[in-house]
């Protein structure tokens, strides 16, 4: 019977495209809208994921000065190269310890100049960052134990400066000191916060301290946990021995701050998980007014075919008939914007996620979901008008014009 | 529950003591006062009388579309007021066959599909269905209009497509309410004709109701309505025979 019941649904339908069409667009807008956002919700934060762990697998960053809040940092004294040495020495479990110090500063080639970052960094740095030069070579022993005038520059430095040529062996130009270019870092790309990764110049610290700062602090260390380590742990440690060589008062708050790479990423990702959640709630919204936008036309086309339900009732139509086959037309109308929408999402998300270069993530769970909810939307909104079919009075319904 | 002419004595319709009343109170307004009628199977019985003489609410009754408000009515033996509505619907769905005089088709749907309709109920197998419609059709003589939708009929020619689908289920009783009421006088003969011939071959049980005594004619019987009562009760030689 329900296969019968199905039959007549579909013939109804049949009989009305257009009308069948529109009544069901609130569903296919409804349902791809939901989907498309989850999907690309998805791929956002699959992309926020990569892009944190592209700064370095178990990363510990640790800057001076204390958090006072979003943002804010009060002022602290900078580190000083033996707390690396002591980080380096006194914690278990690390895989590289890098020191670093940075300026902005013009660099000069020929006649073109280029505002970037310049940092003195030792040689855990590439490990620690999970980054290596491209071209030329890193900076060897003597060079980082002597301060040697050599740099490396990134992806973004070496085009700007040098174009199409090659940087490497060349002199750049910063402030008084002349560089010579060793290598060439490869092509990062943007960070999750927006800022070009592959614009700046390195250089060994010690270089930075003597002939840039004119002192020796460190502005920041990079550490990186060995694989399976516990970066809680480390970070836990890390604290209380900077705390004991910065004598800072046992009551006191720390004035510098251990930022696991790890809590950054689940944070960023969760925010993005939360979003996705609201845009696709919101988009549920448009679903639900498109199940509204079904039950309308039911309900008008109940009055339209009053004699038509007369007449199946005549013909031995039994209330639960009637009532089915109006749920059923409701269902598979709206099953049929669910199916339509779907496809659309797909094609939609697909598109949207090549043009915004975020991974396409196909996501199984919901699609289903999607479809049931758009099923079930046929079935609540069309509870109500097949119910108002399935009770009229066949005399009645049969007089009607 | 198939309608083939059996040795079949008792009756296949029987009212007694038919009332209907609609409304309450002073307003209420009494359709039928007391109805007794006995119809046996393969009769062709014509009802006639003036608007409100209660003629369409019987036949509303016997279709096992209304209840009575009292009295009793036996179709095969089974009390009809003491069934539900699902029941009642159950009995048109096996037993009865219903043609109007709006013709009642479902419109924006061809002939085959609306002669399949009572099949569709019935549950049968779609092949079987598909075949028993065409043949319906042909019987009426709509050979090759199966595809066509009612707006695309003449007037006897959808009159023809409600017929085969009131018998394409060879229902034991065909109910007709004016069924020449919309259609010119030369129609009118031939659907006559060929609910006759159905009575006569299929022996298929016909009630009708018509205020035109030339369509009365081809009935063997005539059962005339005044104020809710049976005024008159005649055997004739229908027009046919």
């Amino acid at each position: 019977m329900i296969w019968n019941t199905i039959l007549l649904a579909l013939r109804e339908i049949r009989r009305n495209v257009l009308r069948s069409f529109l009544t069901v667009l609130g569903i296919v807008i409804g349902v791809a809208a939901v989907i498309i956002m989850v999907t690309l919700g998805g791929g956002v934060t699959v992309k926020v994921g990569d892009q944190i762990s592209s700064l370095g697998s178990n990363l510990l960053i640790i800057t001076p000065g204390k958090r006072m809040g979003p943002g804010q940092v009060s002022g602290a004294g900078p580190f000083k190269i033996e707390d690396a040495t002591a980080i380096a020495r006194e914690i278990p479990g690390l895989a590289g310890v890098a020191p670093m110090s940075s300026r902005a500063m013009t660099v000069v080639f020929g006649n073109q100049n280029w505002s970037t970052m310049v940092s003195g960094i030792t040689d855990d740095y590439f490990s620690v960052r999970g980054w290596a030069v491209q071209s030329g070579r890193e900076f060897n022993a003597s060079e980082l134990r002597s301060g040697a005038a050599v740099c490396i520059v990134g992806a973004t430095v070496q085009t700007k400066l040098f174009g199409n040529q090659t940087a490497v062996g060349n002199r750049i130009r910063l402030q008084k000191i002349a560089c010579e270019v060793i290598g060439v870092m490869e092509a990062k790309g943007q960070s999750t916060m927006g800022t070009d990764q592959d614009d700046l110049v390195l250089m060994p610290l010690r270089t930075f301290q003597r002939r840039i700062a004119g002192n020796t602090d460190v502005n920041m260390i990079q550490v990186s946990a060995q694989k399976g380590v516990s970066t809680e742990k480390v970070q836990r440690d890390i604290e209380r021995l900077l705390h004991e060589l910065r004598h800072i008062p046992a009551n006191s708050e720390n004035d510098f701050n251990v930022m696991d790479m790890k809590e950054i990423t689940k944070m960023l990702t969760n925010t993005t998980k939360v979003l996705t959640g609201l845009l696709g709630a919101v988009a549920a919204v448009s679903l639900l007014v498109g199940g509204i936008g079904i039950m309308n036309i039911m309900l008008v086309s109940v009055t339209e075919r009053t004699r038509e339900i007369g007449i199946r009732m005549a013909i031995g139509a039994m209330e639960r008939e009637v009532l089915l086959q109006f749920l059923v037309e409701a269902i598979v109308l709206s099953s049929f914007g669910g199916l339509i929408g779907i496809v659309l999402a797909l094609v939609g998300s697909f598109a949207i996620a090549s043009a915004l270069s975020v991974p396409f993530i196909f996501n199984a769970q919901i699609v289903l979901i999607a479809f049931l909810f758009s099923a079930a939307v046929g079935v609540i909104f069309g509870y109500f008008p097949a119910r108002k079919a399935a009770r009229l009075d066949p005399i009645e319904a049969l007089r009607h014009e | 529950m198939s309608a083939q002419p059996t040795a079949f004595d008792a009756p296949l319709i029987e009212l007694s003591g038919v009332t209907k009343s609609y409304g309450s109170g002073s307003a209420s307004m009494q359709a039928l006062r007391g109805v007794d009628l006995t119809i046996h199977q393969g009769e062709f019985v014509a009802i006639m009388g003036a608007s409100g003489s209660g003629k369409s609410t019987i036949m509303n009754i016997i279709g096992c579309l209304d209840t009575p408000t009292t009295g009793s009515y036996r179709f095969k033996g089974i009390a009809v007021e003491q069934l539900d509505r699902n029941q009642r619907a159950q009995l048109r769905r096996y037993e009865l066959g219903f043609v109007f005089q709006g013709f009642n088709l479902l419109s924006r749907t061809s002939a085959l599909e609306n002669v399949e309709l009572p099949l569709i109920y019935r549950g049968l197998p779609n092949a079987e269905r598909r075949q028993l419609a065409l043949n319906a059709l042909a019987t009426v003589g709509l050979n090759g209009w199966a595809s066509h939708t009612p707006s695309e009929l003449s007037g006897g020619q959808q009159q023809r497509v409600a017929i085969a689908r009131a018998i394409v289920t060879q229902p034991a009783v065909l109910l007709a309410d004016e069924p020449t009421g919309n259609l010119d006088s030369a129609r009118s003969v031939e659907v006559m004709e060929m609910i006759t011939r159905f009575n006569q071959e299929s022996g298929i049980t016909v009630v009708m109701v018509t205020h035109e005594p030339d369509m009365a004619a081809f009935a063997s019987r005539v059962v005339h309505f005044h104020d809710g009562l049976v005024a008159s009760d005649k055997r004739q030689a229908g027009v046919a025979s």
